[in-house]
């Protein structure tokens, strides 16, 4: 018994396990050294969470396209960024339409509306070309080639839309309804956050609801199980595949939209780190399981948020909060070697029986 | 006219031959079944016929009209159902979520609702687990809930490849008796079977297959009494 439990330890799991047990008397003896010298209060603790989950309420909503897109057809789509970028770009040019219109701040919710259907409405359609037009001739190719054209079709929109829109920064112009904070319970809220999470938590759960509900969403599971047996059912597989795209490609479009509340500027390149984030959250959830990907999100903005603060400053690490990145990817890197089936998620390998 | 007719159908797995000209009909109302040994092209047949394979030569009729522009989801609309090898149940769906998707061609609730009733009542198991998820169903209960979902689409012919594989045999006959009442209830049945005896047993007719061929066809009493066919199939000497 002794003697297999031994075999079976090699060097490379001796290195990980020390560097991972590292980390974490790290992290814990950071969090302690912080919290003992008191140089935050229980209310910045509290706004850093607050940025936190509105920063993980648009990573689920990104999510959600990585992990509808992973359940159907086992790929991971590294055009997803791009997807999401090309959404809030276009609907931030709609916006500053809006506001030379006078209807930005005269008709908010209006505004907001055909804002919100711009951006989704771009993605959407993004998602579906990419779909159709890289990925879906290459259906039956090794899994390696559509990864390699998802890399493809994501600098080709990124230089795309950087032809088309100008590679400058683009304003988000602000609403007045957005404008200050509320307090609750004692809590500075910012109304942008307030607005995210709360867009988020709905947004997520009709999202959820279609998926679960709708004879759609029930078709999009069984073609995520089986295409041979869902086309003898009379789906269209090819048709739930493109919608599953659409709609993965509509909820990064509105969360772009409430990312702008948030960083209200739109670039070409705005796509690259809310897409890695994301799909480092879908994978720390589960990947290809929807509640999983809410549930990443939530604790991957939470950990992005209060970590560096927490874990690093007690360190004497200067500037920790610049270090938010390297948090959120030492995450990725730990939960693909420990847990790659993440937080709710089934074993990777076991995922297509 | 015949409710299923095979013409001459020659379908290949990339270079292999696999049916080398295969007719066979089907008369409405009629139990028929396809048997022969392992590799002799029955489950490759049904495939051609419900669209999931094309034949490079020949055609699938269903009243006459020729199936060959229709893809594999189309046909279901045509009236074809089929009960795939090995189940093929959505492990991950609920009982009653494999009916739904079942039904998917059908364009009314009302309909939905009176198939699903009616499958309920033929296998009262399935009422009992329809919120559970069916990879945590037996076999047998797999078995039931695949048949149960090819009849949701209400179809003119369905298509069974292999019920009873796998199954105890006391399951066996439940599915085999299952076949026939809903056979009576005006289903017409292609059944593909290995266990030679018992689909003689409540066929019609039959057709016997070999290296993708049919080599013999007649009623399924004559069968029963052929001496190659006891000698191949049925395990008598």
């Amino acid at each position: 018994m002794l003697r297999t439990w031994r075999q079976r330890i090699t060097a490379t799991d001796i290195v990980i396990w020390t560097i991972g047990i590292a980390i974490a008397v790290m992290v814990v003896y950071g969090s302690a050294k912080t919290l003992a010298l008191g140089k935050y209060t229980t209310e910045t603790w509290i706004d850093l969470a607050i940025t936190g989950l509105a920063l993980g309420g648009v990573y689920a909503l990104i999510a959600l396209g990585y992990t509808l897109v992973y359940g159907i057809l086992r790929m991971i789509n590294f055009a997803h960024s791009e997807v999401f970028m090309s959404g809030p770009f276009t609907a931030a040019f709609a916006a500053d339409a809006l506001v030379r219109l006078g209807w930005w701040n005269r008709f908010p919710v209006l505004s907001l509306l055909i804002v919100l259907a711009i951006s989704a409405g771009v993605s959407a359609l993004i998602a579906i070309l990419v779909e159709r037009i890289a990925y879906r001739p290459l259906r039956n190719a090794p899994r390696l080639v559509p990864l390699i054209t998802a890399i493809g079709a994501s600098f080709f929109l990124q230089y795309t839309f950087r032809g088309l829109y100008g590679s400058g920064l683009k304003g988000y112009p602000e609403m007045d309804i957005f404008k200050g904070f509320w307090m609750i319970a004692g809590i500075r809220v910012f109304k942008t956050q307030a607005a995210a999470i709360i867009g988020a938590i709905i947004l997520m759960l009709i999202l959820y609801a279609i998926v679960q509900r709708t004879k759609m969403g029930k078709a999009m599971r069984s073609v995520s199980e089986d295409k041979e047996v869902a086309a003898l059912m009379g789906i269209d597989v090819n048709r739930t595949i493109a919608t599953t795209f659409a709609l993965g490609g509509a909820a990064a479009g509105l969360a772009g939209i409430l990312y702008l509340l948030l960083f209200p500027v739109a670039h070409f390149y705005m796509g690259f780190f809310p897409g890695l984030k994301a799909f480092t959250a879908a994978v720390l959830g589960g990947i290809g399981n929807v509640p999983g990907a809410f549930l990443g999100a939530m604790v991957l903005g939470l950990l992005e948020s209060v970590g560096p603060s927490l874990f690093l400053d007690g360190l004497g690490i200067p500037a920790a909060y610049q270090l938010k990145d390297a948090i959120a990817f030492t995450i990725l890197v730990f939960i693909l070697i420990f847990r790659p089936s993440g937080i709710l998620g089934e074993r990777l390998t076991q995922a297509k029986a | 006219m015949p409710l299923l007719e095979v013409e001459h159908i020659h379908t290949y797995y990339g270079h292999i031959h696999a049916l080398k000209g295969v007719s066979l009909t089907v008369e409405k109302g009629e139990i028929v079944t396809l048997i022969g040994g392992n590799g002799a092209g029955k489950t490759t047949t049904l495939r051609t016929i419900s669209g999931m394979l094309k034949p490079r030569e020949g055609r699938v009729k269903l009243n006459d009209e020729d199936l060959g522009k229709f893809k594999a989801n189309e046909i279901v609309y045509k009236g074809i159902a089929m009960v795939p090898e090995g189940r093929g149940v959505f492990a991950r769906l609920t009982v009653k979520e494999n009916l739904e998707m079942g039904a998917f061609s059908l364009k009314s609730r009302e309909q939905l609702n009176r198939n699903m009733e009616r499958i309920f009542s033929l296998f009262p198991r399935l009422r009992d687990r329809r919120s559970q998820i069916a990879g945590t169903l037996s076999g047998g209960e797999q078995q039931m809930l695949a048949t149960g979902r090819a009849l949701m689409a209400s179809p003119n012919i369905l298509l069974m490849d292999e019920p009873s594989m796998g199954l105890a045999p006391v399951l066996v006959e439940l599915i085999f008796d299952t076949i026939q009442q809903i056979n009576k209830e005006g289903v017409t049945i292609l059944l593909v079977e290995q266990n030679a005896l018992m689909a003689l047993g409540i066929a019609h007719r039959g057709y016997v297959m070999q290296t993708g061929e049919i080599v013999l066809n007649d009623s399924a009493e004559k069968l029963r009494t052929n001496s190659m066919i006891q000698k191949a199939y049925l395990g008598m000497e």
